[in-house]
């Protein structure tokens, strides 16, 4: 039970940090103006436009695609593998469980792999390639080495050392119910959730800001009409070269 | 005259990503700007004494002024996708060109100074307090930026390393360290009005002598009207049109097709420059008040239409940015875009008819156009998206019966910069503006030997200027290159009807 309190509190400071570090960091993004009109274009003309490009950055990585395959197809891999195995995971905290996530516990598996795969693989670029390289500071490879680590875990459980599924369904369900339950004490499930704690601990602090960054990219996410709409920033309307009564 | 020793790289394949080589380029800084050059944008003479206190105050206002910052400076992965985009860096291998490398020169000073983990842990995340090392890096690395912006293009993010370029550029100039080349002609404008410090009576007899040139050469009275009251449009161009070659080929190009459109016209000695050296810089005031010449005189000569000649960050100033500097032009007639390209202008002109090109003119010629940095990816032409691409396209279809184009990683918005935009147009970057060139010159070597290409149009005057410079160094002829509205102005049929 002790185990099971210690992670409980870890958990919920863990939770707290991550929602509070991020959305403080979203609150700075989203009240700092982008005075100019910069989007990269060939740009949309319409919002309608602008959360299509958006939809396909997020989803497909259109850029990235432009930019390296290599790196795109490790980057998706990884990141789809963990969205499909962070949406079976739900299992665990909900009861019943939700049809479509029963419905998908079959490729969460296939998705633990493709996160392994692609994370291996981006990890091979950084050390192989010279350039990647030289742009990687120590940070930059220990966060592949904890993504590697958490889904490493995972897949051991899976495959190697059952955990007891039914009691720590019954802890993370008392999780989110307030109603703390004792944890099984194997080793590579405390190793698997201290992980996700440290991951969820250093998101709001690390380039793990990207996932709210990319919404905020003003060369992404603005219209290109600055002829027809103008567009000024608050500091910029106070300035002398402003002219008079131009609003 | 400054004497520079250094290689010009072989041409070899198209785009091949060279082998880091550390330093190469470290030698390459532009001359630091005089006092004078300096105070007149409102920026201290010399080095400050607590530079260091002035980097990191100008950064922490940068940071609550550009919404870029935060976000460019926090997102990075460090993919690597932008590592081999930027011109820079495959012509000269350093790998400070790369663009996030050259991020990270301002990014490992951000983190040191404004974020946790830097304060905290700055060996593991690459944080470096601001060293007179590392201001040297900016000053030598931020001038071997053009900004282009090809790396945007290819970033997950978006991040654009030019805004990051500007944002180092205005720390450097805040704290005595501003650029020689970019802030003289920027108070040469302040104080007369254009890059070259051209005074009204020179300007006016310049544009005499065109008007008896032409008349010469093709018997048709073309004018160049300056500072007429009360024309339909005020025409604002480089002031490189006005004497140098290839570009016042393209000015006598507008001027045969204001001519033959019968729209009456004029030039301003006040406001005689498109160019706008306040983006390179990266200060919104200066940037600013350079445009409010242009607001000044189309109110003064009371215009209806504001046109602007062919050029690029110009033309991405006056089209992205002059509503905001110094809109709203509601003392114009709103039945045409403010501002309106020139090739905007003549490609509606041919559209309805009101103009003829016989392309037999330019027989003599196997056209490609390069597109340059700031038209296709920092702003439009025409109504649609890529309009940019395909109108200056279509302007050269219409004048010559032979256009190709070249490699199609290397054209519309994955075009490379000429080698010598965003302030770099100068002598004592010579190097460096040779090497940025290789990626062009690579593409147009190889349409030269596929399809016999005699010449490559462009519509931007820092492109004209920099490859009529370094195209010689790769063995190709200095005036490949010219102006599209070279082409249509030599193509244009005149009709006496007018
Ligand atoms: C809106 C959501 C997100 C988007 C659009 C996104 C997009 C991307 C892209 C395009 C890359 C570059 C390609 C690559 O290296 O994979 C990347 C890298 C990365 N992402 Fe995300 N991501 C998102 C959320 C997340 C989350 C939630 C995490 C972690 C918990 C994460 C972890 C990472 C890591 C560690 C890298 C660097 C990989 C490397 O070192 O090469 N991302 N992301
Ligand atoms: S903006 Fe252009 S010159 Fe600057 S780093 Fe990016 S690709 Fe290179
Ligand atoms: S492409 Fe963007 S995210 Fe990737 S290394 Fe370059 S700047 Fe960073």
């Amino acid at each position: 039970m002790v185990l099971g309190s210690v992670f409980a509190v870890l958990f919920y400071l863990a939770a707290i940090i991550l929602v509070i570090g991020v959305a403080s960091r979203g609150a700075r993004y989203a009240q700092t103006p982008a005075p100019l009109v910069i989007p990269t274009t060939p740009a949309p003309l319409t919002r309608t436009g602008v959360a299509a490009r958006m939809a396909r950055e997020v989803v497909f990585f259109e850029s990235l695609f432009k930019g390296s395959k290599w790196t795109w197809l490790f980057g998706w891999l990884f990141h789809f593998g963990m969205v499909v195995a962070l949406a079976r995971h739900l299992r665990y905290f909900t009861e019943p469980v939700w049809w479509w996530v029963a419905m998908i516990q079959w490729i969460g598996i296939y998705a633990g792999m493709a996160m392994f795969v692609g994370l291996t693989g981006l990890w091979a670029r950084r050390l192989l390639v010279d350039r990647v390289r030289y742009i990687s500071a120590l940070s930059d490879h220990l966060m592949l080495l904890l993504l590697l680590a958490i889904a490493g875990s995972g897949l051991v459980m899976k495959y190697v050392q059952h955990t007891d599924i039914v009691s720590l369904k019954a802890f993370t369900v008392g999780l989110v119910t307030l109603d703390w339950q004792p944890l099984p004490a194997d080793g590579p499930l405390l190793i698997h959730l201290s992980l996700v704690i440290v991951l969820m601990l250093i998101f709001p602090f690390s380039k793990l800001l990207h996932a709210p960054g990319v919404f905020f990219s003003p060369t992404r996410n603005m219209r290109d009409i600055p002829r027809e709409h103008r567009h000024i920033a608050p500091w910029a309307r106070d300035l002398p070269g402003a002219g008079p009564d131009r609003s | 005259m400054l004497k520079i020793e250094f290689e010009t790289p072989p041409l070899g394949e198209l785009l091949t990503t060279p082998a880091l080589q550390r330093d190469a380029m470290a030698h390459s800084r532009p001359f630091v700007a005089k006092p004078e050059h300096q105070q007149g944008l409102g920026f201290p003479g010399k080095l400050v004494d607590d530079w260091q206190d002035v980097a990191l105050a100008k950064m922490d206002e940068l940071l609550g002024k550009y919404r870029s910052l935060p976000v460019f400076l926090d997102a990075c992965v460090k993919c690597g996708a932008c590592t081999d985009k930027c011109h820079y860096y495959l012509g000269t291998g350093d790998p400070k060109n790369m663009p996030v490398a050259r991020q990270d020169l301002l990014r490992k000073v951000y983190r040191r100074y404004f974020t946790l983990a830097g304060k905290w842990f700055p060996r593991l995340v690459g944080a470096v307090e601001l060293s007179e090392d590392l201001i040297n890096d900016w000053y030598s690395y931020y001038h071997q930026c053009s900004e282009c912006r090809r790396c945007s293009v290819y970033c997950p993010f978006g991040i654009d390393t030019a805004e990051i370029t500007m944002a180092g550029r205005e720390i450097l100039a805040s704290i005595g360290m501003g650029q020689k080349y970019s802030n003289e002609i920027i108070g040469k404008v302040h104080i007369i009005g254009n890059n070259l410090g051209l005074p009204e009576p020179a300007l006016a007899n310049t544009l005499e002598g065109l008007e008896e040139e032409v008349e010469e050469d093709i018997s048709v009275p073309v004018k160049f009207p300056l500072d007429q009251h009360g024309a339909e449009v005020l025409l604002v161009t480089p002031s490189a049109d006005f004497f140098a070659e290839p570009h016042v080929d393209g000015l006598i190009g507008y001027a045969k097709v204001f001519h033959q459109a019968g729209i009456s016209w004029t030039l301003s000695s006040y406001a005689s420059e498109a160019a706008n050296f306040g983006i390179f810089i990266g200060n919104y005031e200066n940037m600013q008040k350079v445009a409010q010449r242009i607001r000044q005189a189309a109110i003064d000569l009371g215009v209806k239409r504001i046109v602007v000649g062919e050029c690029g960050h110009a033309w991405r100033v006056a089209y992205s940015f002059w509503n905001t500097l110094i809109g709203p032009f509601d003392f114009l007639d709103p039945a045409y875009p403010v501002p309106q390209h020139i090739c905007e202008f003549t490609y509606d002109l041919l559209q309805r008819g009101a103009l003829k090109l016989d392309a037999k003119a330019n027989d003599d010629k196997v056209v490609t156009f390069h597109d340059s940095c700031n038209v296709s990816r920092g702003s439009r032409l025409g109504s649609v998206p890529g309009g940019q691409f395909t109108i200056p396209r279509e302007l050269i279809r219409f004048a010559c019966s032979h256009f190709v184009d070249m490699a199609p990683d290397t054209i519309h918005e994955h075009t490379f910069c000429c080698g010598g935009g965003g302030g770099l147009l100068t002598d004592d970057l010579i190097e460096l503006r040779v090497k940025g060139a290789l990626p062009r010159a690579q593409a147009l070597q190889q349409v030269i030997e596929q399809h016999g290409v005699t010449h490559m149009a462009a519509i931007c005057a820092i492109c004209k200027s920099q490859f009529s410079k370094v195209l010689p160094y790769y063995g190709m002829e200095m005036d490949m290159i010219i102006s599209v509205h070279q082409l249509i102005g030599d193509a244009l049929v005149f009709d006496s009807e007018h």
